[in-house]
């Protein structure tokens, strides 16, 4: 019981905390050690809150009604199970970016990255990322997406160079499309419902006309998918994420198309059960494969190859959500945390890449295997893990998705299964074939002899690419969890009845008794 | 929530109906300015569709002041006045973007991607003797149309793209 108080108080932290901690490192935005120690220790505390929210999360989602307001009328937190992992595993990854770029900071002077704004947007990308992963109402969760997005847009178009503000305004103008198609679905929800509180929208979704169900339904998916990159919304990824610093790159890529997934997962699950629009996503799901590692195939620049690959292996989360089963949506759960590590993992390493071998242009990168064996170490094993090569995390996900495609036994899945195979033997190729030239053959320009990549980048980048050896290594119990997590996501009542007690469609706070007349009006 | 006077107003339907039409329709201009303008007129649709949302005009939603079946919405203004915020954030956002694109370049266009140029070069090299002939009698590589073609970024001082350009010996 004590662990359930405790952690009652605990789940505002992870989205007060940064944004406190934004406010501070700009107001000292003249002492750049004090800014680093404020957000290394932010998330570093984020995470350990993070943690005992995971325990916490498996013996019920944790629910607070902020300021004592009961749920309906005020808004509230919830940490479930899948929140609680997924606030875990991106508060690790952001910590290792976080002590990447400042480790890169120091080397390079910031020329290009101005640490002063650096620390608080980033700090209010955390602050967005975790109001997503804990919001238990749909506007609240849009208030997160504009955060994380508007610390977005300032990181990629960092320093304002050319590059960054080309490929700044194709991502910001998608990602304000995509912004107001969610805002307009808000809009209709709260027209065909009288609330914006996910647990009451699962109650009342049952009773409204089924068509505008699917409506709103529709254009949930549309705001989502854009944000997930799913294949027909996908083209500005591989466009924008690329051009930024590396850290950037590698908090976007793990991250940001991740809450979109995160989004999709929730609204399907809470809002729409029924499976209405499963067939359309396991259309969507095998074309985003397919599409995404075709794109990437034909790439000659790591970032860009690697951008692709991203792309394509959503659709893997999107096939796990499609087959609506507990099996398949614990296997989308773990891939998601699979994916989060590596494709971080790997923007992170070819950060150092870039700065060992001068370019991330294949045609200009060779020799590396020679020049730097640990650096080939560390591309090797994420990159081995991106292909799902056994026994390694990528590999365990892939083979929970193909078990329940192949469970389920429809033509539909049949194809999927056949597409996520193809999808990994591309994905290995291409990787192969990037793993051929910049570290196999010989240098086309030359490459210095020695360059000293800084101890902080490497450090940050061997824990991840450690973190993502361990997921194998805890695989066991990390996917009994990510299990458990679909059990409950999927029963369609667990999230409700934390929400709402006692079945009186009222939250625990003081109001109450007051508030008779909030719902609905 | 059945004894909410939920019909709209015609008048209001029609203004979001012709905001999102010129809204989308500017969305898909190239200039940031006029894309910009697209969002705000979008955005202002949306809160417009908000306040439909929340069923007919009342009274101040204030207990004493108002008799509870007279109050209007409060939880669409709050929602609402959240949106205006936040849209006039990324208004502020997006016209510094344009600016600096202004400073940099002359003019506030949406750029192609170069590297998709090369992408698409590499398919034309590959592309069967027929095509070839075509671009060799204009005497035009793909490279030479892309620099007709707006492009900029060798002139911006930007090391990295500078460096991918002098790599296919434009300079």
């Amino acid at each position: 019981m004590d662990l359930v108080e405790v952690s009652k108080a605990l789940v505002p932290l992870p989205v007060a905390l940064p944004l406190v901690a934004a406010g501070l490192t700009l107001a000292l935005w003249r002492h750049p050690r004090a800014q680093r120690i404020i957000t290394a220790t932010t998330l570093a505390v984020v995470l350990g809150v993070s943690v005992v929210l995971l325990v916490a999360a498996d013996g019920g989602p944790v629910v607070v009604d902020v300021g004592e307001w009961a749920a309906p009328v005020g808004i509230d937190l919830i940490a479930d199970r899948l929140s609680a992992l997924m606030l875990t595993v991106s508060s690790f990854v952001m910590l290792c970016v976080l002590l990447y770029s400042l480790a890169q900071g120091v080397a390079d002077g910031d020329d290009e990255t101005p640490v002063a704004i650096y620390h608080p947007t980033f700090m209010v990308l955390a602050a967005g990322v975790f109001n997503a992963f804990l919001s238990g109402d749909l506007f609240n969760l849009y208030v997160g997406f504009e955060i994380f997005l508007a610390a977005s847009y300032v990181l990629l178009t960092l320093g304002g160079t050319g590059e960054r503000i080309r490929a700044g305004s194709i991502y910001v103008v998608v990602a304000l499309l995509s912004s107001i198609i969610f805002l307009v679905a808000i809009a209709v929800t709260y027209a065909a419902t009288g609330t914006v509180n996910l647990a009451q929208l699962s109650e009342r979704f049952a009773e409204i006309d089924p068509g505008v169900a699917t409506t709103i339904q529709l254009l949930l998916l549309l705001a989502f998918g854009i944000k997930a990159a799913l294949f027909p919304l996908s083209a500005w990824l591989p466009d924008s994420y690329p051009t930024a610093p590396a850290p950037v790159t590698a908090v976007f890529a793990g991250l940001l198309t991740k809450v979109g997934v995160y989004a999709i997962i929730r609204t399907q699950t809470l809002l729409f059960p029924g499976g209405r629009l499963d067939d359309l996503l396991l259309w969507l799901a095998l074309a985003t494969m397919i599409v995404g590692i075709l794109g990437a195939v034909a790439q000659n620049d790591i970032k860009r190859l690697l951008s692709f690959t991203l792309v394509s292996h959503i659709g893997f989360m999107i096939f796990g959500i499609a087959l609506a089963s507990e099996p398949g949506m614990a296997a989308a759960v773990f891939y998601v945390v699979h994916h989060i590590t590596v494709q971080t993992t790997l923007f992170l390493v070819v950060g150092l890449v870039e700065r060992r071998g001068g370019s991330t242009s294949l045609d200009r990168l060779g020799g590396l295997a020679k020049l730097a064996p640990g650096l080939a170490i560390l591309f090797f094993v994420p990159a081995m893990n991106l292909a799902g090569i056994p026994p390694l995390s990528g590999f365990l996900g892939k083979l929970g998705l193909l078990e329940e495609g192949v469970a389920q036994g429809t033509p539909l899945t049949w194809a999927l299964v056949v597409g996520s195979v193809v999808t990994s033997l591309l994905t290995l190729y291409a990787i192969v074939k990037a793993w051929n030239k910049a570290f196999w053959q010989t240098p086309p320009v030359e490459i210095p002899e020695s360059v000293r990549l800084p101890r902080g980048m490497v450090g940050p980048a061997t824990a991840l690419v450690a973190f993502g050896v361990a997921l194998t290594v805890v695989a066991g119990p990390l996917y009994a969890y990510t299990e458990r997590a679909a059990a409950t996501l999927l029963d369609g009542h667990t999230y409700v009845d934390a929400v709402f007690p006692d079945g009186s469609g009222r939250g625990q706070g003081v109001s109450s008794d007051v508030a008779e007349e909030g719902e609905g009006s | 929530m059945s004894d909410i006077d939920m019909t709209p107003s015609v008048v209001l339907v029609l203004a979001i109906g012709v905001l999102f039409a010129a809204g989308v329709y500017l969305l898909l201009e190239r200039s940031l300015t006029r894309v910009l303008l697209g969002f705000i007129l979008l955005g202002n649709g949306a809160n417009l569709l908000f306040l439909v949302a929340g069923g007919r005009a009342g009274g101040a939603p204030l207990v004493g002041t108002t008799p509870e079946d007279e109050m209007s919405d409060p939880l669409v203004q709050a929602m609402v006045l959240t949106a205006i915020v936040i849209t006039l954030g990324f208004t502020a956002f997006v016209l510094a973007m344009a600016y600096r694109s202004w400073q940099l370049h002359g003019h506030d266009e949406v750029q192609d991607d170069l590297e998709d140029r090369r992408v698409a070069r590499q398919a034309a090299r590959n592309a069967p003797a027929f095509e070839d002939l075509d671009t060799e009698e204009s005497g035009q590589t793909l490279d030479d149309e892309a620099a007709q073609v707006r492009d900029e970024t060798d002139a911006d001082g930007d090391g990295v793209t500078d460096r991918r350009l002098d790599d296919e010996g434009r300079r």
